[in-house]
């Protein structure tokens, strides 16, 4: 016992210099990989992307990046039971990582969430994805989860079909996945070697046997690299979340990124464990910790020469409603739905509504593409937190945010590497002075915070965490800001004004993301 | 001669429920119920209780001691 916690001490204080090593190699966005694929991750449109891709993921919030500040999606938990059991889930409380410890996901039948889907989307107008994504898995629902498919196809055909799977039973269903129209299915790989699988996953059910150790990891690894390879010769995009467990798989996840990518999968999504205590996990027993973000960027920039890596992830719950980061389920509750007579689905206002979006989608590319004109060359790299409501703006206040956004730019732009949850600064219109270390905390990592508005007292205080508080660009588009902000930075820098400091690591906050109502 | 299912255990995820070669399983009030006289614990299907195999949570399906045990 003593031996493997020295075993894995060790190897979790390695990976994170030798990713760092490895990103030397790789200067980021810009460049192009031996694949000729630009490596802006998966927020720019076609430039990067071949262009029947780009028409399957540009309203699809958890596939682009750029889509996810204007389009919502939902889940519907129609798919309660599961077939294997991960080290980080504890199905006692639901999933670990898709929900809340303590609440559990509204279980629904495909009726039930057929209508519910109609709801929303009649309220939502840019609600533009429905996905099937537990809290158990997809496909040890069969049946419920194609019910529900075919009942949605049939009333409301816009709408884009996904789901996601731990792989296990997806060789068998790729033909239905198929047939259903469904172009988009996640699944979840924290590993291809069983040797280190052993450590995350404890059992398997198939073929009505329970394997585990090693034997269990060998059959579930076969089985998802074969469904992979499945949906990639059948056509259907196959996006990779891959669960980052630090001195597990941490490194191996380089090794995941190569499996995954020669098999087809287009978009990697690395996301950081979650382990509270409190959640019952295995991992959050045994107090296995998560990665910080400096870790976890580290990671994703080392993997992102090679594919597009998603950064945008929430965590959210199998049954989320609304932008990725909102969560608007408490006004469509299964009671709330009954008590709606007849749903009237009006396609018509929600073509018009998407037009709209459209047209501020260009306008948002265009103003990026004015604010990049004539960048200086330069090694220096910022990271910018920002507060906002969606849309791609700065329009939310410091105190009023849930979450920033976080954006690197540099001479060759900017793009969107990750987002950090807080805890509510301000409620009421008065700060509470507890929560701004925290918050201090979660974008320490930051050079700058873009906000709609602050007030005095977090501003002094975030000045002194040498975080600079940027008031100017409420409303504007972020990464136009971005830019100029970074183009009156360097100026500063070359004029001695000012000195360019790197900043320090940053935390994440554990727990999927629930908005504080 | 069955498995039961203990009902605080139960998450009510539906998983055991396709599992039974005898269609012993249904939900009652949010969780899942074997019945007694259905159940064969498997014998003569399976080399495992499928209920305990697919089950997440452990010691949720046990065998049910009031019941004499299964004969094939």
């Amino acid at each position: 016992m003593q031996s493997t916690m020295t075993d894995m001490e060790t190897s979790a204080a390695k990976p994170l210099t030798q990713i760092l090593e490895q990103i030397a190699e790789h200067k980021g966005c810009g460049t192009s990989s031996e694949g000729g694929k630009a490596s802006c991750g998966s927020s720019d449109g076609p430039a990067d992307m071949a262009p029947e891709v780009w028409e399957k993921v540009k309203n699809h919030p958890c596939y682009s990046e750029e889509a996810h500040h204007h389009y919502a999606r939902m889940h519907v938990a129609v798919a309660p039971a599961c077939n294997i059991q991960c080290n980080y889930c504890n199905r006692k409380y639901d999933c670990a990582n898709e929900s809340r410890p303590g609440v559990v996901s509204e279980k629904l039948t495909p009726e039930q969430a057929s209508k519910k889907v109609l709801a929303v989307a009649s309220a939502i107008p840019q609600m533009t994805v429905l996905g099937i994504a537990g809290p158990g898995d997809p496909l040890a629902n069969p049946a419920k989860t194609f019910k529900t498919f075919e009942l949605i196809a049939k009333t409301a055909p816009d709408i884009k079909l996904c789901l996601s799977t731990n792989g296990l039973a997806l060789p068998d269903h790729v033909d239905t996945i198929k047939a259903f129209n469904v172009d988009h299915v996640t699944i979840t790989i924290n590993m291809v070697d069983p040797e280190i699988g052993q450590h995350i996953y404890p059992w398997i059910y198939y073929k009505n046997k329970r394997y585990t150790g090693i034997e269990a990891a060998r059959i579930l690894t076969e089985r998802q690299m074969l469904g992979l390879e499945m949906l990639t010769a059948a056509g259907v995009l196959a996006k990779i979340n891959s669960v980052m467990i630090p001195g597990i798989n941490d490194k191996h996840l380089v090794e995941v990124n190569k499996a995954v990518k020669s098999r087809g999968a287009f978009l990697h999504n690395i996301m950081p464990l979650i382990s509270a205590p409190e959640h019952g996990t295995v991992f959050g027993l045994n107090g296995q910790r998560g990665p910080s973000a400096q870790e976890l960027k580290a990671l994703q920039d080392a993997c992102e020469g090679d594919m597009n890596m998603m950064r945008h992830c929430r965590q959210c719950r199998a049954d989320a409603v609304g932008l990725l980061g909102e969560d608007r389920s408490a006004e469509f509750t299964t009671e709330k739905i009954d008590e709606m007579s007849e749903v009237v689905y009006d396609a018509e206002s929600r073509r018009n509504y998407q037009a709209l979006v459209e047209a501020e989608r260009m306008e948002k590319v265009a103003a990026k593409e004015a604010a990049m004109a004539n960048l200086d060359t330069t090694d220096i790299k910022l990271m910018i937190a920002v507060a906002t409501k969606g849309q791609g703006r700065v329009n939310e206040h410091f105190g009023h945010a849930t979450e920033f956004q976080i954006y690197e730019v540099g001479s060759a732009g900017s793009k969107f590497v990750g987002h950090r949850r807080v805890d509510l600064y301000c409620q009421g219109g008065f700060g509470e002075e507890e929560t701004l270390p925290s918050v201090v905390r979660a974008i320490n990592d930051c050079h700058a915070v873009f906000v709609a508005k602050i007030g005095g007292c977090p501003r002094d205080e975030l000045k002194a965490a040498g975080i600079d508080p940027v008031d100017r660009f409420a409303h504007e588009f972020i990464e136009e800001s971005a830019i100029t902000y970074f183009r009156e930075y360097c100026a500063k820098v070359s004029t001695g004004e000012i000195e360019h400091q790197a900043r320090g690591d940053a935390d994440i906050r554990q727990g999927a993301y629930i908005a504080a109502a | 001669m069955a498995y039961k299912i203990v009902a605080s255990q139960c998450t009510g995820c539906s998983a055991c429920e396709p599992e039974c070669p005898n269609v012993a399983i249904r939900e009652k009030n949010g969780v899942f119920i074997i019945d007694p006289k259905k159940c064969t614990e498997c014998i003569g299907h399976f080399d495992e209780a499928q209920c305990v195999a697919v089950c997440p949570v452990d010691l949720t399906c046990v065998i049910d001691n009031a019941y004499p045990r299964y004969q094939a």
